[in-house]
């Protein structure tokens, strides 16, 4: 069939079932936009900043599982996506990202709105290509979603010159195979380091299951259940696991780290036996690495050969897709009933893993994350920005399913919870969407309340506003003498001494439900306890999107904590 | 700190240096040689690189070799001894007196003439690494104008 490069393209993306394509035009994507002037299998959602369309393709993706895709255009339009392609490739999401690049007799020249995506893009990509002729654009097409879906997921990028994309040819049809001699991931784990993990897990007497976004992205939170059921052992998910494991089940013992329970820290320090899950004991996890789990055995099932032993030494590697694994792992492995260890780990656990002190003159942020989670009764699909906020929503709102809960984790993306809302309500899943933002985040893509009111997603946003850029300001005050620099965003660096609280003059600006009214978004405000439940009932009763500003108290910390670089079990409880 | 001399068979196409060597320098390691060339398949590139490290750090990038997706094989030869060698030229100074002695010691080493002018000689040789830098040391007092050295290629012994 003959067909344009901007044709072959778009072909490839409803060859490959994509439903939603986020992006933004400009100069030498024309040709593409053009082409999806026509195309009515795909919708079109129109971002207001490229950031925003990478990480709302990301958000479908979290939400799904499918891989998403966004388009932007060359020199800046390109560079606009790399936090979010870095974003979606630090936590593994499978993404696809189309750039335009000028014509290639241009390449290398400062050409307008020339940069060199494919360099810049290559430490944060899983892998990246830059098509040089037509012939090669159908291959690289389907090699790009083969890739970014398979193995470790992660994002690929494909970056198309506009002579490429206005070429022709004359006997286009989509590949039906990729072949790819150096790569093919490893899926079924070896039945010897298998039957090595059952043997080890047979005879531990304190192990614990600590299990990562790796269990999300392989669909193994069933077979993850059954060991945990058949075993009894302890569970503790990672902040990108959390749903992997269902956040009200008995055995389940919260996220472990930095801001995690205590009972999923003392546990790992006391344990004789971790089984590792598609987790990467990254330093928020870990602390001190040398103090990390002193006692311990380490079974590591991870998908990518590369995480083995990266941080920890490892005793019994198993690499391959956890769902195959477990599912071997959990025919041969011996039944266990509750004994003294579990008895000790619910004793740390308590009857809740996290807990704060309530009050009824201000408005305390973890009590809003509860009421969201009574009110949506533990259903709702929860984005987050980065910061308090996002450990808040992480402790106090429990999942008990798989991409429920979708938050940057690896690299801390602010900015990241609006537009990823919009990409998992764009999958349309019958259940609430949430933001939850602090008044820091929210600001670095405010922007999109116009894409969210013009196409009438309905992401509900909750700002948990603390008039500070929040886990910044508690370092401040937990380690630099509460000297709050450059993290009140009343005066910002502009005062030179704070007055601080009430005697404080300056207007805190924006005004956030004013501001979602000029996008003719609802919008609501609570600013004591008792307005609380009554903003959120009217915000999600919304149809359409919503707005709810919550006044939080200001100074209030995030607890527990590890203070970075300490042993996990050295915990500051506020 | 060990030294490693690690191969890599990669796709013969533009990016998959700089993605190697980005696996290096992301870490702050500088590499010691690296030498590239197509293989009897014109589709593939072998590369060798030689570079000082951690031992566990390259033992990690190793792996992260394997992940990349043009990487085909790679092969660390960490503790086999392979069948190396490195390429040597160099012009060193010479007066008409000092011009044999040094076409001597070249001898020694296994190093040939290969120009000579009225105050100074190119000298190639081919060696192990260490050989070179053996030769390197000896000619120094002489005086050495430039040197070029090729950087390792490395190949697993046969097995027998």
């Amino acid at each position: 069939m003959k067909k344009t490069g901007a044709q072959i393209i778009i072909d490839a993306l409803i060859q490959e079932k994509v439903k939603v394509v986020f992006g933004y035009p400009g100069g030498v994507v024309i040709p593409i936009f053009d082409v999806l002037y026509d195309t009515k299998e795909l919708e079109f959602i129109l971002t207001r900043h490229e950031q925003a369309a990478a990480h709302a393709a990301d958000g479908y993706s979290r939400a799904t599982g499918e891989v998403g895709v966004c388009i932007a255009t060359s020199g800046p339009g390109a560079t606009n996506i790399v936090t979010g392609i870095a974003t979606a490739f630090l936590d593994s999401i499978p993404m696809v990202a189309i750039t335009g690049q000028v014509a290639s007799p241009l390449l290398g020249t400062d050409a307008f709105q020339e940069a060199d995506i494919v360099g810049i893009s290559r430490p944060i990509t899983k892998h990246n290509f830059l098509v040089k002729s037509i012939e090669e654009l159908p291959t690289m097409l389907k090699q790009a979603f083969h890739i970014a879906r398979t193995g470790r997921p992660g994002p690929v990028l494909i970056d198309v010159p506009k002579d490429v994309s206005m070429a022709v040819m004359e006997n286009y049809s989509y590949p039906e195979e990729v072949a790819i001699r150096s790569y093919r991931p490893h899926l079924t784990g070896h039945m010897r380091q298998i039957k090595k993990a059952v043997a080890a897990i047979d005879n531990a007497e304190r192990p614990v299951i600590y299990a990562g976004g790796g269990i999300i992205h392989s669909g193994a939170h069933r077979e993850l259940l059954e060991l945990a059921e058949k075993t009894n052992i302890p569970v503790t998910t990672t902040l990108m696991g959390l749903g992997g494991f269902p956040g009200t089940h008995p055995l389940f013992i919260g996220m472990p780290g930095m801001h995690g329970s205590k009972a999923a820290n003392y546990s790992l320090q006391e344990c004789d036996l971790i089984i590792s899950v598609g987790a990467r004991f990254d330093d928020r996890v870990t602390g001190h690495v040398d103090k990390f789990a002193p006692k311990a055995s380490i079974i590591h099932l991870d998908i990518d050969p590369a995480a083995i032993s990266k941080i920890i030494k490892v005793d019994i590697p198993v690499v391959g897709d956890a769902k195959n694994i477990l599912t071997s792992l959990n025919k041969l492995v011996r039944k266990r009933k509750p004994d003294a260890w579990n008895d000790q780990v619910s004793e740390w656990k308590g009857e809740e893993l996290f807990t704060f002190e309530d009050s009824d003159a201000e408005i305390k942020p973890q009590a809003v994350i509860k009421k969201i989670y009574e009110i949506t009764k533990g259903e709702a699909l929860i984005a987050t920005e980065v910061g308090q906020h996002q450990m808040w929503a992480a402790q106090y709102y429990l999942f008990d399913g798989p991409r429920h809960f979708l938050t940057s984790g690896g690299l801390g993306t602010m900015g990241f919870g609006m537009p990823a809302a919009m990409g998992a309500a764009m999958t349309n899943p019958k259940k609430p969407v949430i933001d939850i933002a602090g008044d820091g985040s929210i600001q670095m893509n405010i922007q999109e309340l116009a894409t969210l009111s013009i196409n009438r997603i309905p992401v509900k946003i909750v700002i948990l506003n603390n008039e500070y850029l929040g886990m910044v300001r508690q370092w401040q005050d937990l380690f630099f003498n509460k000297r709050y620099s450059s993290t009140c965003l009343r005066g910002g660096s502009l005062c030179k001494t704070c007055v601080g609280g009430d005697k404080c003059t300056k207007a805190y600006v924006p005004d956030f439900v004013a501001l979602a009214g000029s996008y003719a978004i609802p919008g609501f405000r609570a600013t004591s306890p008792d307005q609380v439940e009554q903003t959120l009932r009217n915000g999600l009763a919304v149809d359409g999107p919503a707005l709810m500003e919550f006044m939080v108290s200001p100074e209030e910390n995030v607890f527990p904590m590890v203070p970075a670089g300490r042993p996990i079990d050295e915990i500051l409880e506020g | 700190m060990s030294t490693h001399t690690i191969s890599v068979l990669v796709e013969n196409h533009s990016g998959a240096l700089s993605r190697i060597a980005g696996l290096f320098s992301s870490r702050g390691y500088n590499i010691t040689s690296l030498t590239v060339a197509e293989t009897d398949d014109e589709t593939a590139s072998r590369m060798t690189i030689v570079v000082d490290g951690e031992e566990e750090i390259l033992e990690q990038i190793v792996k992260q070799l394997n992940r990349l997706i043009d990487v085909i094989k790679v092969i660390d030869f960490a503790n086999d001894v392979p069948v190396e060698r490195e390429m040597l030229l160099m012009v060193v100074d010479t007066t008409k007196s000092n011009r044999h002695e040094i076409i001597e010691l070249g001898n020694i080493f296994g190093a040939r003439v290969s120009a000579v002018a009225p105050t100074s000689i190119t000298m190639e040789m081919m060696g192990t690494r260490r050989h070179i830098e053996d030769f390197i040391m000896m000619v120094k007092p002489y005086g050495i104008k430039e040197v070029v050295r090729s950087g390792t290629i490395a190949l697993a012994q046969p097995r027998k």
